[in-house]
């Protein structure tokens, strides 16, 4: 894309091509002899790492979009038939979700990156234009994928962002009926997010094309932000850039493949994986962690309308920063204040994030003001002013001459900040339920925690029978067949035992020839019944408290772990609050109702649930289930059992997914490996 | 892009009977997707809700333009709070009415704002009395 290219394939047919087609030409010229300067650092293959996450997201997405239906009554369950039963469901969907977070964390990185080194200043304008608008879609892709899980979460995520535009005036409510398609979120609106959730990535993928084309018409700037004067300043794309960014691209990969097979669900929230519900709203809705700054920004401003122009105006500024910073220098390198300036803006940027996942009251409002003022001070008042005010340090001449002058200084310092930031900024989400304060439920040793855990499958057949002769009257287990039951790394039947069991249920099938419904006895193909026919016979049989089905619950249920908790949690892999969570609640039945709690009639008092009043009765008592293998037939022995059980209900292919992350991790760190010394010797003369 | 046929067809008037309504309850019914607060409130809340200086409300509003004359001790308001459109829950807050758990805005007795961000009180839906114990909304 930089000019008329001489490229002449040597092959005869591509030669005709290349007559009428010069598209190899264009490659050539854009991709092998393209001039890049050669002072370029790792923050530059963020550029080739969103390329790479973009293909991904689409590549995953094409196959998730086959298994999946966008209904409103069936779009939960086949998210999760589709983690269970489609071949290698589990990888693709963790895939996709994950994903999702990668890519929004590198264009972070490659924003703070051009605004660091001033990317976005002349003749650059158009291409961070462009790239603006790149986020935006990638904003409004992420919300509408978010939504489709249908999850509470997904839920009301959709009700309360497209409630923003009910906000403009005079023409707000039409337009939210419009992105509705009916009087609230519903079907119709799925439908549409299904459908514009797959072409968002299209347009994102043609405007990328854009942004690639007005880099290479530019140039790309360059950590010392002067332009390439010589032959001497710049290297050629391939190799050197092609290597250097396969070697970025091998170690994004081994974060990206920690959250894929470690901690598939860090970044989630445990309340997604409860069925939409539109007659309830969660305690706190919090967007994913992305959007969180500006979700802060929202909810600073008291004024509905205000806090909806800002929260806009936070990203549409951006267009702007060419003209708002006015400095000749580009790189905040040769800019002393500039740079200080800067760090302080990225740590506001994470602070709203935390502030963005808290409740918003009391010390977290006044917080979340004083740091959109900082925000938006950044850009309106600082920048234009540093470029006044400034005296930037004297910039070289040449990058050749930067290069040779260079004092080596640490990169690792800068890179330790940004793992630190990030890390704090990730989990935050973690954090929401902290205020909720309560006991918190004490750690267990779980034989499924950790890189290399197992379900016990002692543990799962004693958990089953627990669950089938006390838990089943009351709760669902509506995701599990009893084929699972032999299936590998769960609780280790073999497919004659799963089936002798299936026969012991009575199943609703029809109708029959004659049009009637009849029973029969459960074959392996089929799911556990539930005991209740549905929702509100639950509700009514059990004083107006359904009892939720079983099937996710440990993915369900969470607690907040607070700061720094979560940022341990990322490293050690702890993510078994859900089961944790559960076993307390089995076993935090007390009779002795503690001073200053009232327990309303027909509740029972638990220390570990929310509020401490619990409709369901104490479930478990010493020595209620036998166990033929000799195991203790305590409340503590079954709490744990259950629990196990029901984490593999939860996730039946964990053990798949561990194996596979240690498969996946020792050829990643090779590959590395092998891309870094591949790079020292292609780049080896040109230091 | 807007609602299709069908959608507007479900959309249609419901009937709702009050009769097992005590005082002090309220039920919540779907009309349109959207949940639909009936309040049989108490002669306390009425009063609590009349005895404000209406001028001084964020919108003002008075609670006998908020109910049908002769059906004073019945409040029928759509239960979606005015800020982002979450549920708010009844007998909750300050204010004897709703309380919105999402971003803590309050409603009085008679779902009008009170304290929080929202800027309007719960709207009150089309309906009329179709006899004593019955109501017809939309």
């Amino acid at each position: 894309m930089s000019g008329p290219s001489d490229y002449q394939p040597s092959n005869p047919a591509l030669q005709w091509i290349e007559r009428r087609l010069p598209i190899l030409g264009l490659m050539h010229s854009s991709f092998v002899v393209y001039p890049t300067p050669r002072n370029l650092n790792y923050w530059w293959t963020f550029g080739a790492i969103l390329s790479f996450m973009l293909g991904m997201q689409i590549l995953t997405g094409v196959i998730l979009a086959m298994h999946y239906t966008p209904h409103a009554d069936l779009a939960f369950k086949s998210v999760e038939l589709l983690v269970r039963d489609v071949n290698y469901g589990w990888l693709l969907r963790n895939m996709h979700a994950c994903g999702a977070s990668m890519f929004f964390f590198a264009v972070y990185v490659h924003m703070l990156r051009g605004l660091y080194y001033g990317s976005y200043k002349e003749p650059r304008e158009v291409l961070w234009i462009l790239g603006v608008i790149i986020y935006l879609l990638m904003m409004a892709t992420g919300f509408m994928g978010y939504v489709l899980p249908w999850g509470q979460m997904s839920f009301w995520g959709a009700t309360v962002i497209t409630n923003l535009f009910s906000a403009i005036p005079y023409v707000g409510e039409s337009i939210v009926t419009l992105l509705w398609g009916g009087y609230s979120v519903g079907n119709p609106t799925l439908n549409r997010f299904f459908s514009l959730h797959y072409l968002l990535p299209f347009l994102i993928a043609g405007v990328v094309v854009l942004h690639v084309w007005a880099l290479h018409v530019a140039g790309q700037n360059n950590p010392d932000g002067v332009e390439p004067k010589t032959e001497k300043d710049t290297v050629p794309f391939t190799p050197h850039a092609t290597i250097k960014d396969g070697f970025g691209v091998a170690c994004f990969l081994l974060l990206y493949a920690w959250f894929i097979f470690y901690m598939p669900n860090y970044l989630g929230d445990a309340d997604n994986y409860i069925p939409a519900n539109p007659g309830v709203t969660p305690p706190h809705i919090v967007p994913e962690w992305y959007y969180l700054p500006f979700y802060a920004i929202l909810r600073s401003i008291p004024n509905k309308l205000a806090g909806v122009i800002g929260m806009f105006s936070a990203i549409i500024i951006l267009c702007f920063l060419p003209w708002l910073d006015a400095a000749k220098t580009r790189s905040s390198k040769y800019r002393p204040l500039a740079k200080q300036f800067f760090w302080i803006f990225v740590a506001v940027c994470i602070l709203l994030g935390y502030l963005g996942a808290q409740p918003p009251e009391g010390i977290y409002v006044i917080a979340g003001r004083i740091l959109t003022v900082c925000y938006f001070a950044y850009f309106l008042i600082v920048l234009p002013l540093l470029s006044r005010i400034e005296t930037p340090r004297p910039v070289p001449n040449s990058i050749s001459e930067a290069i040779l002058s260079k004092s080596g200084k640490a990169v690792a310092s800068v890179a330790v900040m940004i793992v630190a930031a990030g890390a704090l900024f990730l989990g935050s989400v973690q954090d929401v339920r902290a205020s909720e304060g309560s006991d918190k439920p004490p750690g267990n040793k779980w034989s499924f925690a950790g890189p290399f855990g197992k379900f016990d499958r002692g543990a799962l057949q004693r958990g089953l029978k627990v669950y089938k002769e006390v838990c089943a009257s009351c709760h669902g287990l509506s995701y599990i067949a009893f084929r699972n039951l032999a299936e590998a790394g769960g609780p280790g039947y073999s497919v004659a035992q799963a089936a002798a069991f299936a026969s012991e249920y009575k199943v609703k099938d029809g109708p029959n020839d004659a049009g009637d419904m009849f029973e029969r006895p459960g074959r392996p193909a089929d799911y556990f019944p539930s005991p209740f026919p549905n929702e509100q016979a639950a509700r009514a049989a059990n004083g107006g408290a359904a009892p939720p089905d079983l099937s996710l619950i440990t993915k369900a249920r969470s607690y907040g772990r607070g700061f720094p908790w979560f940022i341990f949690d990322f490293f050690t892999q702890y993510q078994e609050q859900g089961p944790d969570y559960v076993s307390a609640v089995l076993q935090g039945f007390d009779d002795h109702v503690p001073e200053g709690v009232t327990i309303p009639e027909g509740s029972y008092y638990n220390r570990y649930f929310p509020g401490h009043a619990i409709k369901m009765p104490k479930p478990l008592s010493d020595g209620q289930v036998t166990y033929d293998d000799g195991s203790p037939t305590t409340v503590a022995q079954y709490a744990k059992d259950v629990t196990t059980f029901l984490m593999w209900t939860a996730e039946p292919h964990m053990e798949a997914r561990k194996r596979l992350g240690f498969q996946v991790f020792v050829f990643l760190i090779l590959f590395a490996g092998l891309m870094y010394f591949t790079k020292k010797k292609v780049w080896a003369d040109s230091h | 892009m807007n609602p299709d046929a069908s959608t507007i067809a479900a959309g249609a008037p419901i009937e709702v009977d009050l009769s097992p309504v005590a005082e002090g309850q309220d039920i919540k019914v779907f009309w349109r997707g959207k949940p639909i607060y009936i309040s049989h409130r108490t002669k306390k809340q009425i009063d609590e809700a009349r005895a404000v200086n209406v001028a001084s409300l964020p919108d003002p509003q008075s609670d006998e333009a908020r109910v049908k004359s002769g059906h004073e001790q019945w409040l029928v308001v759509i239960g979606i709070c005015t800020h982002l459109g979450c549920i708010p829950i009844a007998h909750e807050g300050n204010y004897d009415g709703f309380f919105c758990p999402c971003h803590g805005s309050q409603y009085d007795s008679s779902g009008r704002i009170r304290q929080g961000p929202a800027p309007a009180n719960l709207p009150v839906p089309p309906y009329t009395f179709v006899s004593d114990t019955k109501i017809q909304i939309g």
